[in-house]
């Protein structure tokens, strides 16, 4: 409708019409408030305007009214944060058989990488109607991964992963922008978000290179890098076997009990004595400085892969002390 | 502003002492005012002219009229000077100065060498500041994000950290000298239930800048020994943790807000019940819930971090608390419009600014409730929705505030009257050109456009409705340069004020204008409640 002049962004994922909703909603509840604020001072204005010989009425307030303007807005407070809240504790789940995409920021471009192996930059093909995993770390400042159309946003930070998810609902391109201010070409960090049909989709990861899975390069890097050398998944090594391990609740040196996500297996790579597993010694090098975020992405992709291949010997998770 | 040419006989602060040592080494809380207001009046036009170039590279989609990084400094620096050199000492430190002794009737502060302290201390950050700007200044944004301030940026950080480091003692110290001055200097019979809202407004914001201050201070410090000796606070590479420093910054910076807000509110307080000659609607409901704001608004900050991967129960438990605090806004908002009922209003320039206030600060506070709404927050966090949303409150509240205070209190200052249509006219005209440059940013941010670009050009789309925003912030500026214009001409022709133009209650308002140096002949005793509107003659038509 306006081409050069638009009010609503398109919504092209699952998550856009809650949102849209509870916006929708509290736009129509803040005219009214506005309005009937306005509309009470106006009035007030008009009807109580000083003349002469009128004097103002002596009144010193109100229990009742005080106890209503408080309990009443409070009331609607709280029906707004439990909407909210289930919206975004939605958000913030991603689906267990999503499809997961390694992003990685830096100033000023978004390093994107699928795990069939196929890599681009600022650009991210996704297809239509399933759901899809970010998961995501910047090699340098903090950066914020938003697709407006998708009404998703999250903040990209060095030294961890954040996740991000969505389902797109229909095929197209939308924008990709950076919005946590990372230096001087922030504005210009920006991409596409290409949601493609099944078959293009099909088409489009068959057009690949020829490097193979990320999982299969976090393979060759684990061999390169001397891991499997104490990872070892035929006989007991100095380090934990890692088969079957990602996922699951892990116990610790320490008594604690941790999950092995990406962001433990990240540490593990890079600050190994934080978190030792029970039964193992604190020996294991860090990897700090030594492998790219692209690297670690592999390596947590293959660690992932370790799930799928049958599973013989005892997870490290599961020898309790 | 020079000072100004007062004929009348009788001794008062202004002609007390002459020559300029007797303004820079002056202990008269009133001079200090001054002293300031001068001071931050030239901090808001610095800051003002960083608003205008960023205005005017938006105006076209292409970064064209800047360099990207000089854009990045302009709104980096517009930033910092508005909110720590101009809107944190603003209403406090000028009209908080010069009134809560009188308010309370007392001579002075509690400690009148250490409010001249803070002064300097503020002068010190100022220069500081302004020594960063020529130099070459800084890119942060006024958030400093680590690590990007820390580690990468190029600019002049250090400089610009310690500046404001050292303007928050002056913070500090005039917190701290507020709260002392409320317990311990209140003349005979100025229960504290007697206290004016102004008093009772800023007793609170004295709190957040005595407990607030120090963290902000020392989150800057630990900023400067990142980037300075390369310690690993806040570098992820050497154990550091980038959300901690958000926590730190946040933790000051959100009560911070509330440093700016609530002396607006102490200004409104007192205005309305004046112009309405009524009490004001519910005065224990209007105090406490300024006292709930402080408290509450401590425990609030990580709703600016929803996105930044923080834990989802943690989102949740901000969430709760910052809806919590949405309420003693609104009960204000209420009591202000219930007093207005059956009052006998008259809309003078103050009012008008009052009821503008009101206004802005209603959409200011309930787009506040969208950006506390998680699941939505995830959507317009970090675009032109937030900027819209805290332009709302911080101008359209705080400095609507101010100038509505300045012109309210102008007569008692100064000893003479502005010109009252030429008031009503900057007041309508800042109104329009607020709205013109804000409201659109509203739909900007709803569309995506994301904070601190300084180029959209792939993004055309947004052109037409950032032409709105710059065309009202050329407005805005007319409506702010008025009444530098007409206040400054009032000082040698403005008509001579009585000693209580508006009939107000106040205890400011029972002595002389300007106020001798020790603001009462004799130490008043007060035997009336605050806003005693019913017992004082109606006020005398003061105009031209």
């Amino acid at each position: 409708m306006f081409d050069n002049f638009p009010l609503w962004p398109t919504g092209a994922s699952t998550h856009a019409l809650p949102v849209d909703l509870i916006y929708i909603f509290l736009v129509v509840l803040s005219v009214v408030m506005t309005l009937a604020i306005f509309v009470v001072i106006a009035f007030f204005g008009l009807q109580y305007r000083r003349r002469p010989g009128v004097e103002a009425h002596h009144i010193e307030g109100s229990l009742i009214l005080e106890i209503a303007w408080s309990v009443i807005p409070l009331g609607i407070f709280m029906v707004i944060f439990a909407w909210g809240a289930v919206i975004y504790f939605h958000q913030r789940t991603p689906p267990q058989d999503s499809t997961e995409i390694y992003v990685v920021g830096k100033q000023w471009m978004w390093k994107i990488e699928h795990a069939e192996g196929q890599r681009e930059i600022n650009e991210l093909h996704v297809p239509v109607d399933r759901d899809v995993k970010l998961i995501m770390t910047s090699q340098d400042v903090i950066h914020s991964f938003f697709i407006p159309e998708f009404r998703v946003k999250q903040d990209v930070v060095p030294g961890r992963y954040t996740t991000l998810w969505f389902r797109a609902t229909m095929p197209g391109t939308f924008h990709l922008f950076c919005t946590q201010y990372c230096g001087t070409e922030h504005s210009a960090m920006i991409g596409q978000v290409v949601v493609m049909n099944p078959v293009d989709y099909q088409n489009w990861m068959s057009g690949g290179p020829a490097t193979g899975s990320l999982a299969q390069t976090g393979q060759t890097l684990f061999t390169q890098l001397g891991c499997v050398t104490c990872h070892r998944s035929d006989v007991q090594g100095r380090g934990p076997n890692l088969t079957g391990v990602f996922g699951k609740p892990v116990q610790l040196e320490d008594g604690r009990t941790v999950t092995a996500d990406e962001n433990y297996v990240r540490e593990s790579i890079l600050v190994p004595a934080a978190k030792v597993v029970s039964g193992f010694k604190p020996i294991m090098p860090s990897f700090q400085g030594q492998v790219s975020e692209e690297q670690l992405n592999a390596l947590v992709a293959y660690v992932k892969s370790l799930n799928q291949v049958p599973v013989t010997s005892v997870p490290a998770g599961a020898k309790a002390p | 502003m020079a000072t100004p040419a007062v004929r009348i006989e009788r001794k008062n602060y202004l002609n007390a002492e002459y020559g300029i040592r007797s303004w820079l080494f002056t202990t008269d809380h009133k001079r200090i005012a001054l002293l300031y207001l001068v001071s931050i009046t030239a901090m808001f036009f610095i800051g003002g002219f960083f608003a205008l170039m960023i205005r005017l590279e938006l105006l076209t989609p292409a970064g064209d009229l800047l360099l990207a990084d000089t854009y990045n400094k302009m709104f980096s620096m517009h930033g910092q000077v508005m909110v720590f050199f101009f809107l944190i000492p603003s209403i406090p430190a000028v009209l908080g100065n010069f009134l809560i002794p009188m308010m309370i009737g007392a001579k002075d502060l509690a400690f009148p060498r250490i409010n001249l302290i803070s002064w300097y201390l503020y002068i010190a950050g100022a220069a500081l500041y302004l020594y960063a700007i020529v130099t070459g200044g800084v890119d942060t944004g006024w958030t400093f994000y680590v690590p990007f301030s820390s580690l990468f940026s190029n600019s002049h950080v250090v400089e610009a950290g310690l500046a404001i480091f050292i303007a928050g003692f002056s913070s500090i110290l005039t917190g701290l000298n507020f709260v002392v001055t409320v317990h311990k200097m209140r003349a005979p019979g100025m229960t504290w239930s007697r206290l004016p809202l102004f008093v009772w407004s800023h007793y609170a914001t004295s709190i957040i800048m005595l407990l607030g201050t120090p963290v902000i201070a020392i989150t800057l410090v630990l900023v400067v020994l990142e980037r300075t000796l390369n310690l690993g606070i806040f570098d992820p590479n050497r154990g550091g943790d980038p959300v901690l420093f958000q926590h730190l910054f946040w933790f000051y910076s959100h009560p911070a807000v509330y440093i700016m807000i609530l002396p607006s509110m102490a200004v409104v307080s007192e205005i309305i019940p004046c112009f309405s000659r009524k009490r004001i609607f519910g005065y224990n409901f209007v105090a406490m819930s300024s006292i709930a704001i402080a408290v509450i608004g401590f425990l609030v900050w990580a709703h600016h971090m929803f996105v930044a991967g923080i834990s989802l129960y943690a989102a949740l438990a901000f969430s709760f608390l910052t809806f919590l605090v949405a309420v003693p806004s609104a009960i204000k908002v209420f009591n202000w419009t219930a007093t207005m009922y059956r009052g006998s209003i008259q809309f003078s320039t103050p009012m008008v600014y009052a009821i503008g206030f009101i206004g802005l600060f209603t959409i200011g506070g309930l787009t506040g409730v969208f950006l506390a709404t998680l699941g939505l927050d995830v959507h317009v966090h970090d675009t032109y929705f937030v900027i819209a949303h805290f332009h709302y409150v911080m101008v359209g509240g705080a400095v609507l505030g101010f100038l509505g205070g300045m012109h309210f209190w102008w007569p008692k200052i100064t000893g003479r009257m502005y010109p009252e249509m030429w008031g009503r006219l900057a007041a309508v005209i800042v109104f329009i050109g607020f709205n013109l440059t804000f409201f659109p940013q509203f739909i900007l941010g709803y569309l995506g456009m994301p904070r601190r670009y300084w180029d959209y050009s792939r993004m055309p789309e947004w052109q037409a409705l950032n032409v709105l925003s710059t065309a009202g912030a050329t407005i805005l500026a007319v409506g702010y340069l008025l009444p530098m214009v007409y206040l400054a001409w009032s000082l040698r022709y403005g008509p001579i004020a009585g000693d209580n133009p508006w009939q107000a209650t106040g205890l400011e308002w029972r002595t002389p204008s300007p106020p001798p140096t020790f603001n009462f002949d004799e130490t008043p005793v007060v035997t009336w409640e605050a806003y005693e509107y019913e017992t004082m003659p109606l006020a005398e038509e003061v105009k031209k």
